[in-house]
């Protein structure tokens, strides 16, 4: 067997027996990367200078008997994670040439833990889009159709996962942004409940909605890696001090739990036939293994979008303030003042979208409007929180599809920015209640992948992972890397 | 200026005593530390880091809070005030906007109650520094964030100030208080306490405020009180001529002794203040917050009142000592140590606050001791205190050292005046003439014989053998 095909637990099985070594488990990747990467285009930068020091420190642990289930494990990283001497731009040209002076706290435990980097992947700029395709670099291929996207905004990492060229990596997820892009590339991706992993390192979009997790080909995988990063951080006041307690009913099965079934997130404009059937069918599995289905009804989800749009923009707005041109990337020289400096500076460095979200949220911010826009919105944001919550008194999770789409045509939606923003219509109301969501592969329609999400309570990333493992045995299901060409 | 009345309201920030930064672990920088050598990624506002909130800085905003008797809410949070500028390395300030840690509060001055609108935490920005004169015109600017993220708080007075001579009290006021509590060091020269007056003038018995100008950039007391009395007058003499004051910030030119225009208010800029998302809402537990009123030490108003009654000082004296909890503190320790109360005030004020070192509160009453009974002259017991000080020993060991005790015995004396007399005829012979003056070089004389001589039996002998 392609060892870029395998999952960690797999892989960690051969390293442990020492039937192969971390370093060349790594040329394996650099390989696979060298073959499929001209097409995919997942990577922006590759560290292999870095992943060989981790590759030798992994060796001399697995030597040592000292090495752990991620020891040797390569890892893709989405190109929003500070990694201490890793050029790191948000996927925007505003930052090219910025090398992070510190390595965020989600990275370093997994470098703790023995993984080894392998690059830094591509994403929409600033995490904002849900198709790569806001890049200010180049756009990522979908793995399972070169001519379509990979989701976003965390497309290179999903597709890196998806061609075998990592056997895990990292996204961000602000709107559904890791979870839309497991769905189009068929791999498993999971958001975590909102506190439950640091977000120091990571550059933010939105600070109230933003979580970090895994890409992976197995849910066992997902909770290893989840689990490795999740706990309190001293350096992250939103993260929460709880137990790390991902994964204590992963194997339990789904006989006897209640699985809501949202009217709302079936009945969602633009859902293809294809994906429903898909969806269907995994609910289906789903209830051979004894969950019983349930409907249930999340009456504002009409109203997440609007909401959304209006609380992401308006924290990105102040958070993006920072890239000025004084202290760190793109700088214009030849202004003659400190406003031209400024706005000749942003106006070059950030693209289109970004640009168009900075100018919405901070006319949501402005005086005389915030009442109206932003205040607004957080009151929709709550009203959606006690959706959920009363969802929750009559189900364990909530399942439903990841994306209303399978992957769609490059350029087929650039020029209509709210077509793109309707991608994040299913995934986008579990960032604003603070949920743990998982996507896992549940067939294909049209030759493409079709997700199926897995929403849970606040803190119980272990009934959604629970789930998508139930899912995972009673198909047989299997993460297919792509093999194009 | 008699038909005007002066309105004054003051914004007075102040940097609370912690050894780290607001929002990161970064210590304070001591004065003139080289630029950006107390910075970390947080402070600085690189990509991806977060605040974490200064406990030690919380405590000491609650307790100046308290102090001022203002309100604590139970819930307080944290906002980003957003606007660009290079000094500001996050592009926001994270501020408190509309929870903060304190409302509704006053500071009572002589003759005059002063309310408190609130008391919030905040972040210092960075330092500019230009090559040349402004930033517009300047050809290169540095910036330096070592004060970047240094918790400030902000004390915002209604405007109940009605001359500079109050406003230059009230933040001497504000001062004793901060110190006294330990919320601050409060050094204007420092730049620990930044006071930031709003000024208006009116028709006396008018209702309405006159148009406001802020001044900025005053370093100390003495400059609070030059500014606010040329603003005054700027304004009066703009408004007698038929003007119209703007409303703006001005800043206060040292050099030139007057203020200048800095930026026009009129058109109000949108800081777009909104929730810090970073930081979750604080709920302040009652519990801590009794703990801290309970361990407010006697606040300064109350201890000067409680001086002048209980140790019949002058209210002047009394200001003075209080002015400082540790000079306080060291004169009634001295008191209880025996010392005469009015003495142990004058050795304080006189010869303990202008110098750098502090005796112990035993050593003073010591040194006071000795210089009322007359068992040592003032002069010696001033060379007594300094040494007591330095080699910190009890002063009669110095005394006994020195042979500094007075000799006040005549007849061991006398025989002194004697000889003093015998050298200096012409100073004899014009006493006993009549010239009471010439005692003078006698008294000079026989101090340079017998140092240790008490001067007033001296006089006595010498006035006796003269006679």
């Amino acid at each position: 067997m392609d060892p870029t095909k395998l999952t960690i637990g797999e892989l960690g099985r051969l390293l442990q027996d020492r039937e192969l070594s971390a370093q060349e488990l790594l040329v394996m990747h650099l390989d696979r990367i060298e073959d499929a990467d001209g097409e995919v285009k997942a990577y922006l930068r590759l560290t292999e200078e870095l992943a060989g020091e981790q590759a030798r420190a992994a060796d001399r642990a697995l030597k040592d008997g000292e090495a752990g289930p991620l020891t040797g494990i390569p890892m893709a990283v989405k190109d929003v994670l500070c990694v201490r001497g890793v050029e790191t731009t948000a996927g925007s040209q505003i930052l090219r040439g910025f090398k992070a002076p510190y390595t965020g706290t989600a990275v370093r435990r997994l470098f703790e833990a023995g993984v080894v980097m392998l690059g830094v992947t591509n994403c929409d700029e600033f995490a904002m889009g849900s198709s790569t395709e806001n890049s200010g670099y180049f756009t990522t291929h979908n793995p399972w159709g070169l001519d379509r996207v990979p989701g976003g905004s965390s497309g290179g990492s999903a597709a890196a996962v998806a061609a075998g060229e990592a056997v895990f990596s990292l996204g961000t997820d602000t709107g559904g942004s890791i979870r839309q892009p497991a769905a189009l590339c068929g791999v498993i991706g999971m958001k975590p409940t909102y506190g439950r992993v640091s977000r120091y390192g990571l550059i933010a979009f939105a600070s109230s909605l933003d979580q970090i997790g895994p890409f992976t080909r197995s849910v066992e995988d997902c909770a290893l890696v989840l689990e490795t990063m999740a706990g309190h951080d001293p350096l992250d006041a939103t993260s929460a001090n709880r137990a790390n307690d991902v994964r204590r009913s992963l194997t339990s099965g789904v006989d006897g739990m209640r699985l809501g079934v949202p009217k709302e997130y079936f009945d969602v404009e633009g859902m293809e036939p294809g994906v429903k059937v898909a969806v269907n069918n995994a609910l289906r599995v789903l209830e051979s293994a004894g969950a019983k289905l349930v409907d249930v009804s999340l009456p504002h989800t009409d109203y997440g979008l609007a909401a959304y749009y209006i609380i992401a923009p308006a924290e990105c707005s102040s958070n993006l303030a920072r890239f000025d041109g004084v202290k760190y990337g793109m700088s214009d020289q030849d202004a003659q003042n400190i406003t031209d400096a400024y706005s000749h500076t942003r106006r070059n460095g950030f693209g289109t979208e970004v640009r168009r979200r900075v100018m919405l949220g901070t006319y949501a911010l402005s005086s005389g409007y915030y009442d109206a826009y932003y205040v607004k919105a957080q009151k929709v944001r709550t009203l959606i929180k006690r959706d959920f919550d009363e969802a929750f008194t009559q189900c364990d999770a909530i399942v439903s599809a990841t994306s209303p789409t399978v992957a769609f045509p490059i350029g087929s939606k650039t020029q209509d920015p709210l077509s793109m923003y309707l991608c994040d219509v299913l995934t986008l109301g579990g960032n604003l209640a603070g949920l743990p969501g998982v996507s896992i592969p549940c067939g294909m329609s049209e030759g493409l992948p079709v997700g199926l999400q897995v929403l849970a309570p606040q803190w119980r990333e272990d009934t959604a992972l629970r789930v998508a493992h139930a899912y995972e045995g009673g198909s047989d299901m299997r993460v297919e890397v792509a093999l194009l060409g | 200026m008699a038909e005007w009345e002066v309105v004054i309201g003051m914004e007075v920030h102040v940097q609370p005593s912690t050894r780290s930064k607001m929002f990161c672990g970064c210590a304070v920088a001591p004065l003139n530390s080289p630029p950006n050598t107390y910075v970390c990624e947080i402070c600085e506002g690189m990509p991806g880091v977060l605040p974490v909130i200064n406990k030690a800085a919380v405590e000491a905003c609650l307790k100046a809070a308290l102090a001022l008797e203002c309100e604590i809410p139970t819930h307080t949070k944290f906002d980003r005030k957003n606007y660009m500028y290079p000094d500001l390395p996050k592009g926001y300030q994270i501020s408190q906007y509309d929870l903060p840690m304190s409302r509704n509060g006053r500071l009572d001055l002589e003759g005059r109650r002063v309310r408190i609108r609130r008391v919030h935490l905040e972040e210092d920005t960075g330092k500019l520094i230009h090559a040349g004169d402004k930033l517009h015109k300047a050809w290169e600017s540095f910036v330096d964030l070592n004060r970047a993220g240094v918790p400030l708080m902000e004390i915002v007075s209604e405007p109940d100030l009605r001359s500079a001579d109050e406003a230059r009290e009230y933040a001497m006021e504000l001062r004793t208080l901060l110190r006294t509590i330990g919320a601050s060091e409060a050094d204007m020269e420092k730049g620990q306490l930044r006071a930031e007056p709003n000024i208006s003038i009116r028709r006396p018995g008018s209702e309405e405020l006159g148009v406001k100008t802020e001044l900025k950039n005053i370093n100390s007391f003495r400059a609070l009180h030059r500014a606010i009395a040329y603003e005054v007058n700027r304004q009066a003499e703009l408004l007698e001529s038929g003007g119209t004051v703007v409303q703006e910030t001005r800043g206060w030119s040292e050099t030139e002794q007057r203020t200048f225009s800095q930026r026009s208010k009129e058109f109000a800029e949108d800081y777009r203040y909104f929730p810090e998302p970073d930081l979750p809402p604080l709920e302040l537990d009652r519990e801590w917050i009794e703990k801290l009123r309970a361990a407010l030490p006697e606040l300064p108003r109350a201890r000067r009142a409680r001086m002048v009654a209980e140790y019949a000082l002058t209210p002047s004296d009394a200001a003075q000592l209080a002015a400082e909890r540790e000079l306080a503190d060291l004169f009634e320790s001295a008191v209880i140590g025996g010392a005469d109360a009015k003495q142990a005030a004058n050795w304080i004020i006189g010869e303990v606050a202008p110098g750098g070192a502090r005796p112990s509160a035993d050593q003073l009453a010591e040194v006071v001791k000795l210089a009322t009974s007359g068992k040592i002259t003032r002069d010696q017991a001033r060379e007594v205190l300094a040494e007591s000080i330095r080699s910190n020993r009890a002063p009669h060991q110095i005394v006994a050292e020195r042979g500094y005790e007075q000799v006040s015995d005549a007849a061991a004396l006398e025989p002194i005046a004697r000889e003093v007399i015998a050298a200096n005829p012409k100073a004899a012979a014009d006493y006993r003439s009549g010239k009471t003056g010439a005692i003078g070089p006698l008294i000079a004389d026989f101090k340079k014989r017998a140092p240790q001589a008490d001067r007033k039996v001296a006089m006595e002998l010498l006035q006796k053998l003269l006679a």
